[in-house]
């Protein structure tokens, strides 16, 4: 009785698709789910309702032009923290219509989810997990859309070192795994013309930085380094600026997000340099961003554009009859897929192919985020 | 008018209280192990009909909600050491689940400077054996300190750890430690019993702890230990007068609280194979302490249901659709106003100790008067 | 060794700049603290509410400006019109903190007053009432950030090596003492401030001689309340950037200075604000930025250590053991 049900819902599917044009494949990818995990409360709220955001655009896109078979969006929402992922990565891997996972956004939680999607075989790509030991460990279902902090940190501090030319650097970080790896490297590459350090807390947690100020602005330095996301970023460039400091603030993808110049100002965020690893061509190309302004009514933020590459990137592969998570898992090997804020080719590590990492810097520019130069390799 | 509903309620528990202990020792422990034996099914409990469905949470795994709620019982079953039976305000709570997590993390994690990477089991006794120490160290110079500025105090012991966890190498804050053993032992085919995948037997493991330490806390109760804490809860002055020496038996409150939030920590260690800084957060003492109050604080019966709601009911309120909208937005939301409610229709607790009523009891005539 | 000299140098040279931007921050925590030193003072009752009475504050001063068309970016030219919309802002935010103060009382703790709770329920359905609001404004406000026009762009008034003082820190350590001495004088020239003391000194008492216990305690909050709004629009002005949750960590920063100054004190409040000010800018130019709060818990811890009731004692209640 219950078969018979199965196969009429299955021939009704066939059948709707056989009328539209538009899809091609098999009523195997009617009822498809894709995951979204990270976090939508919590103090790391905001990055995430970004990512989530970027995600659910392109499944909204897909699902308009494939009226007849859609693709479901499931929202997990692990508060950013270790101590939730794991629960819910196992209430994912419960779910057999979840074939892929769009996360986790943070690296702190990559640890303690990935290996159950490992386990599992579900495929992810993360399109905010920075840290480069994560394509370490083995796990074949992980694939990162975005460069790591090796190849990010970098680029920073060869800007600051042979564009900017700054013989006197600050570095600030705010503790936060992303945020002091990055800086990590950019001292690195700087060396000696790093004058001073300074650590503060992450956003939420403080928004005063007048000792911060202070010691910046005493240690003569003409850049700043800052590690860490865009709120604190952005009050520390304001509260700079109140200070008389002149010098130039330079910041990673964290950074680089409307947020920033919000939380700033126009006027503070003036001149300030944030590294991305996409390139402004595609960044500039395609309709992603007014389209995210129209469904959501606010700019698409950092990461917006790499969750909908990443979630496009699955809707192709299930498009192209991927349908299991082993499949499509296989199918991310395979993938060279241009999409708008980078052109992805994953390596057998779940990396981005080298070749593909470009950085670019973006420099503020009467409250834009406009792209200045591609940021040197040495 | 609110007075006598709040008693009326308290007589209306009675019954079932009643029938319970008048039944013969023996009949009492039956009933006890014959609960204890159930709330190990619970991960089955979806096979019920019709009530299963309902009591497991659909937004996150059932048996990973289980484990976090031993995890947070055993936390409140500490805490009420301290808070319950002494009488002690302490807000900084999290503070000796940190030690107890991070020295777990110390020393088995192969990121640890140490390299010790000894199994799990072996990192237990050092890292309870560190939180009492911690307790002690808490415990010695600021107990002279009373009622709210005990807890300041207290809440400012879990931040200094907080940020020390954070903001020193050794500890490696936010970036954490991986790679963090699970527990020993293997099934008859070689796997391993605490794996990935299933997260039953943690709850198992938790559960087990959580049924020592009730014994542990029940027998202290009713010794002159507990005695003593009970005598400086009600009157510390009188009780010092009375020949007990409070500030021992204030130390033993510290002590033996600091070891249990230090279990949980180690347990909570055990699962996730990772540990960073950002578990600590003040918010947690905070929590758990709403969960001692809610429940009845200096109740041991109340403190485990404390325990499991503040965990249970966030954590219900996952994937739960309210006018049509995925409610996981609003649980904090709805959690907030539900410890509203409680506090204000039940300020004794859910699950009040029948002494803590009593007081609260003269408390009302007092007004009434 | 020469580690040690080289943060010593690091803090001496900063000193005075240290001194300055200090004494700013402690402001804000002394204008945040009266409110907790008040309620606390006649109740004996940490509300925990009051970091989020305060977050509301900042979201009713902004909201109110970007209703006036002003955002971040907005240049405000003239004095007269810089003190108008900042009026207009602390009107906001005053009526916003006011308002959520005295519902929170009347929600939350009044119902609990008529049963007697012990004080630890109180605290409870504080840290219940802090969660539902702080929940709504994120939910409300898709836990983003609101940011404000800068009004007083900050310009230096005195500079002497280089340590400078600049207008907004004045504004700030200024309003901080003026709303200290003002309600000093309340407190302790006007009738109603008669009725606060006896309320605080013993409730049963004071109902037997004719004040009404409930209006003295819904005073109190409202009183609280103006104050955290008051804190709200300087807060805005100092930093310019609010979120659902800003008030948490800068409420218990609060709640600790009002306790290292002796709380119940509302000169203790100042103090103790202006002290942990100093004590964190201080420790964050020696030890570095990221032992800011460790280094005023420690002092706290310190402090109370040889002073168990604070630095100046409590006073406007009863002197309690």
């Amino acid at each position: 009785m219950a078969a018979t049900a199965m196969l009429a819902g299955a021939a009704a599917c066939n059948s709707t698709n056989g009328n539209t044009s538009s899809s091609s494949g098999g009523g195997d990818k009617c009822g498809l789910e894709l995951a979204y995990f990270g976090a939508l409360t919590g103090s790391a709220a905001n990055l995430g309702v970004n990512i989530a955001q970027g995600a659910e655009l392109a499944i909204n896109q897909y699902n308009e032009k494939n009226k007849d078979c859609q693709v479901t969006l499931r929202k997990f929402d692990s508060q950013g923290s270790a101590d939730v992922a794991p629960g819910l990565a196992r209430q994912v891997i419960q779910n057999k219509k979840i074939i892929g996972v769009i996360g986790p956004v943070f690296s702190g939680e990559s640890e303690s989810a990935d290996p159950i999607f490992e386990e599992a075989g579900i495929p992810l790509i993360t399109p905010s997990a920075t840290r480069p030991t994560l394509s370490t460990n083995g796990w074949k279902v992980f694939h990162r859309a975005v460069a790591n902090d090796l190849a990010q940190g970098p680029a920073a501090g060869n800007y600051i070192k042979s564009v900017l030319k700054a013989e006197k650097v600050f570095v600030v970080d705010d503790q936060s795994a992303y945020g002091s790896g990055l800086a990590e490297q950019v001292k690195k590459v700087l060396g000696a013309a790093v004058v001073d350090t300074d650590k503060v807390q992450g956003d939420g947690k403080q928004n005063d930085f007048s000792a911060t100020v202070t010691k910046i602005t005493s240690s003569g330095a003409t850049a700043l380094f800052y590690g860490g996301y865009y709120q604190n970023a952005g009050l520390l460039r304001k509260q700079l600026t109140g200070a008389g400091w002149k010098g130039v603030l330079v910041a990673g993808d964290g950074v680089n997000d409307p947020g920033y110049v919000k939380a700033a100002g126009n006027d503070a965020a003036e001149g300030s340099i944030l590294t991305c690893p996409c390139a402004p061509a595609a960044k500039a190309s395609g309709t992603f961003v007014a389209d995210y302004k129209a469904k959501w009514s606010v700019d698409a933020g950092t990461y917006s554009d790499v969750a909908y590459d990443a979630a496009n990137i699955f809707l192709q592969g299930i498009d192209a009859g991927n349908t299991t998570a082993e499949k499509l898992n296989t199918y991310l090997g395979t993938v060279n897929y241009k999409g708008v804020a980078n052109t992805y080719k994953f390596t057998d590590k779940g990396e981005l192919d080298s070749a593909q990492i470009i950085v670019w810097a973006f420099k503020v520019t009467n409250g834009e985020v406009v792209p200045d130069v591609e940021a040197p390799k040495s | 008018m609110s007075e006598t509903t709040a008693v009326t309620k308290g007589k209306l528990r009675n019954p079932l209280r009643g029938w319970y202990a008048n039944l013969p020792r023996p009949a009492r422990w039956a009933v006890l192990a014959a609960v204890a034996a159930l709330a190990y099914l619970l991960p089955y409990v979806a096979q019920v009909p019709i009530v299963g469905p309902q009591i497991i949470t659909t937004g996150i795994d059932w048996s990973s909600a289980l484990f976090n709620m031993s995890y947070y019982v055993l936390l409140a079953l500490g805490l009420n050491v301290v808070v319950g039976f002494a009488g002690l305000l302490d807000l900084g709570y999290v503070g000796f689940f940190a030690v107890g997590a991070l020295t777990v993390a110390v020393l088995t994690s192969p990121d640890s400077q140490l390299q010790t990477k000894w199994p799990w089991l072996a990192a237990v006794p050092v890292a309870i054996a560190l939180s009492l120490v911690s307790g002690l160290v808490l415990g010695w110079p600021t107990l002279r300190l009373r009622g709210d500025y005990l807890a300041i105090v207290t809440l400012g012991f879990a931040e200094i750890i907080r940020v020390a966890a954070d903001s020193t190498g050794f500890l490696r804050g936010d970036r954490g430690f991986s790679k963090l053993p699970h527990p020993p032992g293997t099934y008859s085919d070689g796997k391993p019993i605490f794996g990935i995948i299933d997260a039953t037997p943690y709850f198992w493991l938790g559960l087990t702890l959580v049924i020592l330490v009730v014994i542990g806390a029940r027998n202290l109760e009713r010794s002159r230990v507990g005695r003593s804490w009970l005598a400086i809860r009600e009157d510390e002055e009188a009780a010092e007068v009375m020949g007990v020496r409070t500030i021992k038996f204030k130390l033993w409150a510290f002590a033996i609280g600091a070891s249990i939030g230090g279990l949980g920590g180690v347990l909570f260690a055990g699962q996730p194979g990772f540990v960073n800084s950002s578990s600590f957060q003040l918010l947690f003492s905070i929590l758990v302490l709403a969960g001692v109050v809610m429940g009845g604080s200096g109740n041991i019966p109340g403190a485990i249901l404390g325990g499991v709601l503040i965990s249970y009911i966030p954590d219900r309120l996952r994937n739960v659709e309210v006018f049509g909208k995925d409610a996981f937005e609003y649980r904090f939301l709805l959690f907030g106003l539900l410890i509203i409610l409680i506090m204000i229709f039940r300020p004794q607790g859910l699950i009040p100790s029948r002494r803590r009523a009593a007081e609260l009891k003269d408390r009302a005539k007092e007004v009434q008067a | 060794m020469h580690y040690l000299s080289e943060h010593f140098s690091s803090l001496f040279r900063d000193f005075g700049q240290l001194t300055t931007t200090g004494l700013a921050q402690g402001a804000i925590y002394a204008l945040f603290a009266l409110g907790y030193t008040l309620v606390y003072g006649v109740l004996r009752l940490i509300n925990f509410a009051h970091s989020e009475v305060f977050m509301v504050g900042t979201f009713g001063a902004v909201l109110t400006w970007s209703a006036l068309g002003l955002d971040q970016n907005s240049h405000i030219n003239g004095v007269g019109s810089v003190v108008l919309y900042l009026l207009v802002g602390l009107l906001a935010a005053v009526i916003a903190s006011g308002g959520t103060a005295i519902v929170v009382e009347l929600t939350a703790y009044r119902p609990l007053r008529r049963k007697n709770a012990p004080p630890l329920v109180f605290l409870i359905t504080a840290i219940g009432a802090s969660t539902v609001l702080s929940e709504l404004v994120g939910v409300l406000s898709d836990r983003s950030v609101r940011s404000s026009p800068i009004f007083v762009q900050p310009h230096e008034l005195i500079r002497v090596g280089n340590t400078s003082l600049t207008n907004v820190q004045l504004i700030l350590i200024v309003t901080a003492l003026v709303m200290m001495v003002a309600l000093d004088l309340f407190i302790n020239r006007t009738r109603l401030g008669r009725g606060v003391r006896a309320v605080a000194q013993n409730p049963d008492s004071a109902a037997l001689m004719g004040v009404n216990k409930n209006r003295v305690i819904s005073l109190i909050f409202l009183i609280g309340g103006l104050m955290a709004g008051v804190a709200a629009v300087m807060y805005m002005m100092k930093i310019g950037t609010t979120r659902y949750d800003s008030g948490f960590y800068l409420g218990i920063k609060a709640f600790t200075a009002a306790v290292l100054g002796g709380i119940g004190n509302l000169r203790g409040a100042l103090l103790g604000g202006l002290l942990l000010g100093l004590v964190e800018n201080y420790g964050s130019g020696f030890f570095g930025s990221q032992w800011h709060d460790a280094v005023a818990f420690a002092a706290l811890v310190l402090i109370l250590l040889f002073r168990p009731t604070g630095l100046l004692g409590e006073s406007l209640g009863r002197a309690r053991a």
